[in-house]
């Protein structure tokens, strides 16, 4: 039992690993056949999961429904508009269930560019009002590193609409030296650093060193 | 005198073939690739008035004898446009070279055959002046083969295989004395963090970000998961995980399961606790919002990779007076995260978390290694920056990837 709870994911871990990277430096068509045929196992699973989430998302909903919890209606339009969606897909623009999805035209795709496009559009937008609050709260200068801050994010702003140029031509020049000399140099700090969190990541699972994917930490 | 006089405009007429005709012509098979491609080389044409003008036709041929055929071909190029197969020399900003993959097939010319592996090819590159006239070259002949090693890639072997060495000796020194790790605010306080929402009796929030599970931040955000799901099981707090991908939430909902296990509270699981919210981005950050002002989660951790539902997760977060810890590699997110949350794990802090939560000596190894890396890097970068002012590329092209 142990040994199919923490062994055999661990062998599995190392072997996959190691094909992972090797196939990067190998063109043979040997690899590359073996790296797409992983990629399409991943396909599979990953459909497979999906099932999972849905089972999920309807128990999670339903419950909310059954319990009548607060914001219950929200849950049972989540029915709705799964029925719906599911019901025009079988449908298929009249072509089946059997035949390719159509994707330019019909009822499906009618409601996700109606529907789905312009909700994402509305949450997308309400972002624009959540920078400003987020930008009031942190650029109240009260330490040194929130006025500079401050200071900078004028400036690149100013620099960045007509008006900059107009009050100075030193404004727009020094919003783009803001943006292409320490904001890129930090930028580029971060993935250094970020590139070999991965590779160190990487190693640990690879040698089983880190096994906290498998639930528990280490024993 | 005639005899003379022709004998001249002989002369003359072979020397501006011989200047015009295709030089130094060698054939073989293109490396680091799977086969089926061959790479023809030749010298760039000494310079005169018209050299720019000249274009170039490859034909190939089964035999020495021909018939030759039309190639398909990639556009002739100074070996310099591809330093990593011909390296930075001097050499190839005088030569030019073009790869074949394919010929007119000789029975319909509207099809092509490609390049067979094994087989010999005999090659030929055709000259053609602005004035009409062509050139063909002497013939060569190639092989194409399936290569097992790319050598455009020697330089990231290297250097990965450097550091992933660095890494791995630092995890086995870690085990022989005590390491030195600097403190990490962030994760410092995830115990008072889960302590509050212990104490006011509130949900822990987890969300995982959009990568899938092929992503590295994922994995580490999975990683620090659990490590949260072994503290809210020993504190008996409710635990929330929020996924966009039902792989990631199968993967978390194991995880959380066995950690509860672990925990000796496997009582306190709940299915329900780890769950499908969306797969669509904005959906999720909807959903996620919801719940945050429904429920009103104590705590709420970030972990992953985020896009512009960051900052949207984040605000209605900091709006509801939750303590927020997040953590991402996605470094145009981390603006948003730094102004809005009580605690960011900035970058390479996301992977190290897991090990930093853990204490354990061979994962502290881990975040050594990686901080001598970095020390590595540093030094190289000020090293590479001298060098390159003072007009030497090596350590830059060293480092260039291909």
């Amino acid at each position: 039992m142990l040994f199919l709870r923490r062994t055999l994911p661990l062998i599995i871990a190392f072997v996959m690993g190691m094909i992972g990277i090797l196939v990067f430096y190998i063109p043979h068509s040997g690899a590359q056949a073996l790296e797409q045929e992983l990629t399409k196992w991943d396909r599979i699973v990953a459909a497979f999961a999906m099932v999972l989430g849905i089972y999920s998302l309807m128990r999670l909903h339903w419950g909310r429904v059954r319990r009548q919890q607060a914001g219950w209606a929200y849950s049972f339009l989540v029915f709705v508009g799964f029925t719906v969606m599911f019901v025009l897909a079988i449908y298929n623009d009249g072509q089946g269930p059997l035949s390719p999805q159509v994707i330019d035209s019909g009822p499906f795709v009618w409601m996700f560019d109606n529907v789905q496009v312009p909700a994402d559009a509305t949450m997308f937008s309400i972002l624009a009002f959540f920078i400003a609050s987020a930008a009031y709260r942190t650029f109240r200068a009260r330490t040194p590193e929130a006025a500079i801050l401050l200071v900078s994010a004028i400036i690149v702003m100013i620099g960045r609409v007509p008006i900059g140029a107009l009050i100075s031509d030193w404004v727009p020049w020094l919003s783009q030296w803001l943006m292409a000399v320490p904001n890129l140099a930090a930028k580029r700090g971060i993935l250094l650093g970020v590139s070999l969190g991965a590779v160190a990541t990487a190693l640990r699972i690879i040698f089983g060193i880190e096994r906290s994917y498998l639930g528990g930490g280490e024993e | 005198m005639r005899y003379f006089l022709t004998c001249i405009i002989l002369v003359l007429y072979t020397a501006q073939v011989y200047a015009q005709q295709p030089t130094g012509v060698k054939a073989g098979d293109t490396p680091n690739d799977s086969g089926g491609n061959i790479t023809v080389i030749w010298d760039y044409p000494e310079p005169y008035e018209g050299v720019k003008k000249i274009t170039y036709t490859i034909v190939v041929g089964e035999s020495e004898n021909g018939p030759f055929h039309g190639a398909k071909y990639s556009a002739a190029n100074l070996q310099s446009s591809d330093p990593g197969t011909f390296g930075h020399g001097e050499e190839t900003s005088q030569k030019l070279f073009a790869r074949v993959d394919e010929y007119t097939d000789p029975t319909d010319p509207s099809k092509k055959i490609a390049i067979e592996n094994g087989k010999t090819y005999y090659v030929q590159v055709i000259a053609h002046l602005p004035s009409g006239e062509s050139f063909p070259s002497a013939i060569a002949a190639a092989e194409a083969y399936e290569n097992f090693f790319n050598r455009t890639k020697t330089n990231n072997f290297i250097i990965g295989t450097i550091f992933s060495l660095i890494i791995l000796i630092s995890i086995f020194l870690a085990q022989k004395r005590e390491l030195f790790i600097r403190r990490i605010a962030g994760l410092e306080a995830l115990d008072e963090a889960l302590g509050r929402a212990t104490e006011m009796g509130k949900p822990v929030l987890f969300a995982h970000g959009l990568a899938s599970m092929g992503s590295v931040s994922t994995i580490a955000a999975v990683n620090v998961l659990s490590r949260v799901a072994n503290r809210t099981a020993e504190f008996n707090t409710e635990l929330r995980v929020a996924n966009n991908d039902p792989v990631v939430m199968a993967v978390s909902q194991e995880v959380v399961k066995e950690s509860y296990l672990n925990a000796g509270r496997p009582d306190a699981y709940s299915e329900d606790s780890v769950f499908m919210v969306a797969t669509e981005q904005f959906s999720y950050a909807a959903a996620l919002d919801g719940m945050m002002v429904r429920d009103r989660p104590a705590t709420n951790i970030m972990m992953g990779y985020f896009y512009a539902e960051s900052l949207l997760l984040a605000e209605t977060g900091a709006s509801i007076g939750a303590i927020q810890i997040a953590g991402t590699d996605s470094y145009t997110q981390l603006p948003f995260f730094i102004t809005t949350c009580d605690y960011t794990l900035m970058g390479e802090e996301l992977y190290a978390a897991s090990a930093y939560l853990a204490r354990e000596p061979k994962l502290l190894g881990s975040l050594k290694g990686q901080d001598i890396g970095k020390a590595v890097l540093l030094i190289l970068l000020i090293l590479g920056t001298l060098l390159a002012t003072l007009g030497n590329q090596t350590l830059t092209h060293i480092f260039t990837a291909y």
